[in-house]
């Protein structure tokens, strides 16, 4: 979808600005907001341009550089840590040869750390886009990011 | 019984997303029923009932209540807080995800006993399946007219907006949560002003927990006295708490006030899984203390939990066994509290940075005495001087496990001279 479709669903109040990003967002294939979108935005909504990097700056759902088609977080909290975060954690980054942080040479997965969540009372726990994956084993993981791929290619 | 279902009666008995069953088990019969008493009537109801805030610092609900009825300005909102982001917590998830009719039906008790005329409920961005049913739930609360204008015909008005978070743990504090939803990065305001009587869009705003909302109808059903008979003198009512960690039934309970902890934990969460020993248990969630195993025999109350000066009263019990090295936890949580530091006050944005420095030296045994007094004096000006609950709570770990386990830390300093001699 056009920016342009996106931002006239969209009120032109500057309170708005969170969820037309994550709007702009959503519908980028690499999961991310370039230059040129914040600009839009900005025009859109009357503001200047630095107030809507501020906002994107700040919150944790939006990156400014091109992201995998896939965003894994995977819950580091410690309700999660102490059911054994850190080895899924560790195995994603070797299965997918990328550190947290870091996006896949064919721009399918990046792997992320997340805070918290809320979802302890089945962990460990990760999300991959909008879907949260509970009671995660190596196997399962293994599961997951195969079905992932599959549907990718 | 230890548990006692008042707020999770209905969970598992009803279809969430339907507003007939809802209304098949008692639904909105209490905003009925308050809809057939004064104003006033509503807020002293709840007032008898003693109830304290749910979203952890147990503030008596009624003073705001009272607070925004009186305002003249408008319109007025009445805000959901549903940015649940305390590590350990998911008990407001588990609400609106089994009963959200019965969110709307305590924002609506609260509107109407307020004039508010807008209500908000602003929900973290992770909570992508709480976020669709509560957007369905106040669809068909609308197609009921029971929200709107003109509700069943009384005159009032009100209207929610289900708003979305986009992964910001500060937000869940009450001035940043606003400055979110006026769409600006969540840093915190100066107060007073109070919200209720400068807050969204400078306008009169009631903010309180999705926890807090969900009661409401619970009080002016069985009346205010009867709640306040619930629980013990300075916490009434029932509470959900959120049991997780290594603990083998992980889940929400709901147990009235004055429960032990203990007694959760192996009653209800059927004690530490594989037959590990129970090293630690962090209490409300990563801004709350860390406690021994002799201390659980505290019982579940906003006084006993203010006794650490942390906002511990949200209710998240996190049960930690004996695998997990102190400092390594410490970590964990200092460097949670770094990345959502929002950054506007110094105490907080430095303190933090500093704070994992120091446990660093302690995680590899390169700590003296002297950064054991650093530790300290950098908890405690974070406690004392820093703008919001965030700064001021996240050095909480900290203090607590400098009085309850002290002997760690001089043994590991006691470590670190042996290597450094070694």
């Amino acid at each position: 979808m056009h920016i342009d479709q996106v931002l006239t669903q969209f009120p032109k109040t500057p309170d708005r600005l969170i969820e037309i990003l994550l709007a702009v967002q959503a519908r980028h294939p690499q999961n991310y907001l370039p230059e040129d979108d914040l600009r839009k935005i900005a025009h859109y909504l009357d503001i200047p341009e630095s107030r809507v990097c501020g906002v994107v700056s700040f919150y944790t759902f939006f990156s400014t550089v091109p992201r995998g088609r896939h965003v894994i977080q995977v819950c580091e909290n410690i309700p999660c840590h102490v059911n054994g975060a850190a080895s899924i954690i560790t195995t994603l980054a070797e299965m997918l040869g990328v550190k947290p942080g870091e996006t896949t040479e064919d721009g399918q997965f990046t792997l992320e750390t997340a805070s918290c969540l809320g979802c302890c009372d089945e962990p460990p726990v990760m999300r991959i886009n909008q879907k949260i994956y509970h009671h995660l084993t190596l196997d399962k993981i293994k599961a997951i990011i195969s079905e992932y791929k599959e549907v990718s290619s | 019984m230890i548990t006692m279902p008042l707020l999770t009666r209905r969970f598992g008995k009803i279809k969430p997303t339907s507003i007939k069953d809802y209304m098949a088990h008692e639904g909105y019969e209490a905003f009925k029923k308050a809809l057939l008493m004064d104003r006033i009537e509503v807020i002293e109801e709840i007032e008898q009932s003693r109830i304290r805030g749910r979203g952890g610092a147990g503030f008596p609900a009624h003073i705001k209540l009272i607070a925004l009825a009186k305002e003249k300005a408008t319109p007025k909102y009445v805000i959901c807080n549903a940015d649940e982001g305390e590590p350990g917590n998911f008990k407001d998830r588990h609400l609106m995800e089994h009963d959200p009719h019965a969110v709307i039906e305590g924002m609506l008790i609260a509107a109407y006993a307020t004039r508010a005329t807008h209500g908000v409920i602003y929900i973290r961005g992770e909570y992508q399946h709480a976020m669709d049913l509560m957007r369905q739930a106040v669809e068909a609360a609308y197609q009921e007219n029971l929200l709107g204008d003109n509700i069943l015909g009384q005159g009032i008005t009100f209207d929610i907006e289900v708003r979305s978070g986009a992964g910001s743990y500060v937000c869940g504090e009450e001035f940043a949560l606003l400055e979110s939803l006026e769409g600006k990065a969540g840093r915190t305001r100066v107060k007073p002003p109070f919200p209720t009587e400068k807050g969204l869009f400078g306008k009169p705003t009631l903010i309180n927990n999705v926890e807090t909302f969900a009661n409401y109808p619970v009080i002016i059903d069985m009346t205010g006295a009867a709640y306040a008979k619930i629980g013990t003198p300075s916490s009434t009512g029932t509470k959900l708490i959120s049991l997780s960690g290594n603990v083998k039934n992980k889940g929400v309970y709901e147990v009235p006030f004055g429960v032990p902890i203990r007694t959760i934990i192996n009653e209800l969460g059927g004690g530490v899984e594989k037959g590990r020993q129970l090293k630690m248990v962090q209490l409300g969630g990563a801004c709350g203390p860390i406690i021994p195993e002799y201390m659980l025999d505290m019982i579940v109350d906003f006084d006993r939990f203010e006794e650490f000066e942390s906002k511990t009263g949200a209710g998240a019990i996190i049960v930690i066994d004996d695998r997990y090295d102190f400092f390594e936890l410490l970590h964990n949580i200092s460097h949670f509290f770094a990345h959502e530091s929002c950054g506007k006050c110094i105490p907080c944005r430095e303190g933090n940075l500093q704070l994992i420095k120091t446990i660093e030296k302690f995680m590899n045994r390169k700590a003296t005495e002297k950064d054991l007094s650093a530790l300290e004096s950098q908890a405690r000006v974070m406690h004392y001087t820093s703008l919001c609950g965030l700064g001021q709570t996240a050095p909480t770990a900290i203090i607590s496990m400098l009085y309850f386990f002290r002997g760690v830390f001089l043994q590991r300093i006691e470590d670190s001279q042996m290597e450094v001699s070694s």
